[in-house]
């Protein structure tokens, strides 16, 4: 897959002439368009003022005053506590991801490493699992989780969002890379599994370990479906169910330049995640993610 | 260190039920001189791997005993055994340095064995020196050359002062140039430091040119060791006179009858002594002699000039292959182009094999 | 070393608790709630067993709603998504200039929330009168002599309109980027065969691109198929989780409803509605299957 990036593409096709070049161009902009226009207008639309946005009869394409007041209201006053949702969805983020990566590291080692009876049993019975939807079983976590009286606690929103089965078969692929060599090395030098794994395997699969956390974190960032389920309390809501609520009750209805700043707020980290490790999410996500 | 095997036997369960268990290793008995370089020597899917990684620890014998000196340390998994491994792909760690790589395994040390820091660095920088890396300590194994790569590996065996140093295939993985180079290296790396060192090849080449002692197997089974120029001379068998030499023995069916040994139809040599058998000739290329009046009569095909001795192809019907070379100085001239060519025999170059067992029954 | 593999059980262990609670238990659990009737939340106890929760769940027109609603996203996204990636695939592996950027700029949907992203687009599309607002949608339409349409609270074929159009622009950046992958995997030997051969462009796409790409295809088809049948987040962010009454609900959205929520407690009916669903699913995929295995190359150029 390596090869595949798509930063390596070659040239392969060449639409005829100078016209038929121009018309790709088109269409590629045309619709780099219809992604970033949406983005232009929460942006320039989160710096106008209510009064003014209010008395435009045609949206303004710029604003013609420029106003942060939409945002230091986010972090000010506020009927709506939009850092605290930014907050509990950090928290939410990290530790899932950290719970995760625990598990997800000692079970891709063990199927990429250790012999036991019946792993390959074990192994597809994973895979199986890969297959379910979450909406068959959620259900059924929603009743488990009110009956540990797990609602609207932190531990209700992180437990059932631990396990993916797809990162550990993404690791396992990717232990499975360091060569059976190292391993008899490591043994040969009185290296213990566990000292083996934590030293050796898992630096040399540093670069899955982290894709697998930032398309997780992408994952608990935007998680919607659970949390609505489960939080009615308004301080443990994430920032989907936070959009959710000042759409529905902050600001007033009218406020759209406040809801727009909430939404860029919201936004960003995610934007700014994606430009760093572009090509890794890129990456990550060509070899199997879909989203949600 | 001395290495002793006693009848050792590694059997492996077969991975499905269609296939059957493979016998990898077969009632193998070698002593290991302490000090010597040894090589194991094979074609490729003998055996030799399980049994170098039998004397390591990372496979266990089915059945059989591996002792060091006198201490049986069968049951021993590696780490107990005081042995250092260098790998085939040498199995660096590539997200370490080559300090970090040669200084991994003495951070496995417990208890009483564990060292101070600077003991650590110490060793290190020697291991180091023997193998000549002081320079590339800073570097990952991926900003190496396959060479060099080579050295960080033996330094990190050597930095705990193995009683015995294994190497599996040390140099199938460089080039035709760093082979030759890197073989000199380990043969001046092992007298250096006097440890027991076996390495496993299926090159002959390598393993007469550096080794002490060579150790031939086949299919798991041991089939001849001991100085390589001995076994050279005195092949136990058919298998032992093919692995050894190029070009090739020539091979030939034939057949002793009034301990006269034919091929074809010719009588060859006398062979007082053996009984009327089927056998095969072996005859080393530099045996055969060019002579108007040898006894062994070839159809000629070409010759070809090695600068100061030169190789005659030729071919017989009864030859094992299609081809036979014989390789000879300039002195023994023939004529341009003959029909045919004769050849007689030097000395201690024919060999008589028995051809049911391919135990060797003559050497003439 | 080997003895039973107590060690790995143990390394397997958080994974295996994990699995078992939230996604082995709740399998097993979701088949027996949707048969147990009369079943709430408040009555914790079943009054019989059988496939009542079945025939009330498409008995009820809400789920009816939804059934239809989730079939015409699924219609209409799953091609035209499908067709859009492709052809932006294609320009984009025909350019050198700007590539990049264009691929940078097209994934972003993909890292984005989709609720909140959704708000905007609501934005766009909405048609407030009492502000007198149109939107900028609106105000398009407008300047092109077209009558302004409210496409958040007005007629059906708006509603579903902006929602297809919702979802096509999340689900392209996945789509676009496994696909310019699978053209970037293939072999540029082909192609220079081709021009060899004196073969059209319309010909060497249709003759060697299209099936080298066709796995990839199928495999976006499939996983589109799933998607858009367990659409809900997008509907939420356009129209609000009152999705009913806005006659824009989903069959997620239906599960969902009556699981928690006004319409909530009835984790029967739930699974009921979830099971139908996996069917759907299921079938959709088998079918899926049937015809890949018919129609595409199969001499690799698949993933990997």
């Amino acid at each position: 897959m390596r090869d595949r990036h798509p930063k390596d593409l070659k040239k392969q096709y060449t639409f005829g002439g100078i016209a038929g070049k121009a018309g790709v161009y088109f269409m590629l902009a045309l619709w780099a368009l219809m992604v970033l226009f949406p983005f232009y207008f929460m942006i320039i639309t989160s710096f106008k003022s209510y009064g003014s946005y209010s008395a435009e009869i045609t949206p303004a394409i710029v604003p013609k005053t420029w106003t942060v007041a939409n945002y230091s209201s986010l972090f000010g006053d506020s009927s709506v506590p939009l850092p605290r949702y930014l907050l509990n969805t950090a928290f939410f983020a990290i530790v899932t991801t950290a719970i995760m990566v625990v598990v997800i590291v000692l079970a891709a080692f063990a199927f990429a490493r250790l012999s036991f009876r019946g792993k390959n049993i074990v192994f597809v019975l994973f895979l199986s699992l890969m297959m379910i939807p979450s909406e068959l079983v959620i259900i059924t976590n929603f009743v488990t989780i009110t009956d540990l009286n797990l609602r609207n606690t932190y531990l209700g929103l992180i437990l059932p969002s631990v396990t993916s089965v797809f990162y550990i078969y993404l690791l396992k692929e990717s232990f499975e890379l360091v060569p059976d060599e190292v391993y008899k090395a490591a043994k040969v030098d009185g290296t213990s599994d566990f000292k083996f794994l934590i030293r050796i395997m898992v630096p040399m699969s540093k670069s899955t370990i982290i894709t697998v956390i930032i398309l997780k974190v992408i994952e608990c960032w935007n998680s919607y479906v659970w949390p609505r389920l489960i939080t009615r309390d308004p301080d443990h809501f994430l920032v989907s169910q936070g959009i959710q609520e000042i759409r529905e009750n902050g600001f007033g209805k009218e406020n759209v330049p406040a809801m727009m700043a909430a939404v860029v707020i919201i936004s960003v980290p995610l934007i700014v995640l994606f430009l760093i490790f572009r090509r890794k999410i890129m990456e990550g996500v060509s070899r199997g993610g879909t989203k949600g | 260190m001395k290495v002793t095997l006693d009848g050792v036997t590694k059997i492996f369960p077969p991975h499905s039920k269609k296939e059957s268990p493979v016998t990898a290793v077969s009632n193998f008995n070698l002593e290991i001189p302490d000090g010597k370089l040894v090589a194991l020597l094979g074609p490729s899917g003998c055996g030799k791997s399980t049994l170098l990684n039998i004397i390591c620890g990372l496979e266990s014998p089915t059945s059989g005993s591996v002792l060091f000196d006198q201490n049986d340390v069968t049951k021993l998994p590696p780490e107990k055994r005081g042995v250092g491994m260098v790998f085939q792909n040498y199995a660096l760690y590539p997200h370490m340095s080559a300090r970090k790589n040669i200084l991994f395994p003495l951070g496995n040390l417990k208890g009483k064995a564990k060292l101070t820091k600077e003991e650590k660095n110490r060793r290190m920088l020697d291991a180091a020196r023997i193998v000549q890396i002081e320079n590339l300590l800073e570097r990952k194994p991926g900003n190496m050359s396959g060479g060099q790569q080579q050295r960080v590996a033996i330094a990190r065996a050597l930095v705990k002062y193995p009683g015995i140093l294994l190497l599996d295939e040390p140099l199938s993985n460089l080039d035709a140039r760093l082979r030759l180079e890197t073989r000199e290296e380990i043969r001046r790396i092992q007298k250096n430091t006097g440890i027991t060192t076996v390495f496993v090849t299926h090159d002959q080449e390598e393993a007469m040119s550096i080794s002490d002692i060579i150790v031939l197997m086949k299919k798991g089974v041991f089939q001849q060791s001991g100085k390589p120029q001995n076994v050279y001379d005195n092949p136990a068998n058919l298998f032992v006179a093919k692995f050894l030499g190029t070009p090739a023995i020539n091979v030939f069916k034939g057949k002793i009858e009034n301990a006269k040994v034919f091929i074809g139809d010719e009588p060859v040599a006398d062979v007082p002594g053996c009984e009327n058998r089927d056998v095969y000739v072996g005859i080393r290329p530099e045996g055969l002699i060019p002579d108007k009046n040898g006894p062994l009569t070839c159809s000629f095909k070409s010759i070809d000039v090695l600068g100061r001795d030169y190789m005659i192809v030729a071919s017989h019907g009864a030859a094992e292959t299609s081809v036979i070379r014989a390789i000879t100085d300039s002195e023994n001239k023939i004529e341009d182009n003959p029909e045919t060519v004769r050849f007689s025999f030097k000395k201690n170059k024919f060999f008589v094999f028995d051809a049911k067992t391919e135990e060797r029954i003559y050497l003439g | 070393m080997k003895k039973f593999g107590l060690k790995a059980w143990l390394y397997l262990l958080p994974a295996i608790l994990f699995l078992v609670v939230f996604m082995v238990y709740p399998l097993i659990d979701v088949v027996i709630y949707s048969f147990e009737e009369g079943f709430t939340t408040t009555s914790q106890t079943a009054t019989g067993v059988g496939i009542g929760n079945f025939s009330t769940v498409l008995r009820d027109p809400y789920f009816i709603q939804a059934l239809k609603n989730t079939f015409v996203l699924v219609a209409i996204t799953v091609p035209v998504s499908t067709g859009l990636a492709l052809l932006i695939s294609l320009g984009l592996s025909s350019i050198k200039k700007l590539r990049e950027f264009f691929q940078t700029v097209y994934f972003l949907p993909y890292v984005t929330n989709t609720l909140a992203v959704g708000l905007v687009f609501m934005m766009l599309f909405n048609k407030n009168e009492s502000s007198g607002s149109v939107g900028m949608i609106n105000t398009f339409i407008r300047f092109f002599g077209g009558p302004t349409i409210d496409f958040i609270n007005g007629p059906y074929w708006a509603k579903m309109l902006v929602l297809c159009l919702y979802t096509v622009w999340i689900v392209l950046p996945f789509k676009i980027l496994i696909l310019t992958s699978a053209l970037a995997s293939v072999k540029k030997d082909y192609y220079n065969a081709a021009k060899v051969d004196g073969t059209s462009k319309f010909r060497t796409f249709t003759h060697i691109t299209l099936p080298m790409i066709s796995p990839m295809l199928f495999y976006l088809f499939i996983t589109g198929f799933i998607g858009a049948f367990k659409a809900y987040s997008d509907a939420v962010a356009l129209f609000g989780t009152k999705l009913n009454e806005a006659g824009m609900n989903t069959i997620v959205g239906y599960v969902y409803d009556k699981l928690y929520g006004d319409s909530g407690g009835y984790p029967s009916y739930a699974s009921a509605a979830a099971l139908i669903l996996f069917f759907i699913i299921l079938t959709i995929t088998v079918i899926n299957l049937i015809v890949r295995n018919k129609l595409t190359y199969k001499g690799g150029g698949g993933r990997a």
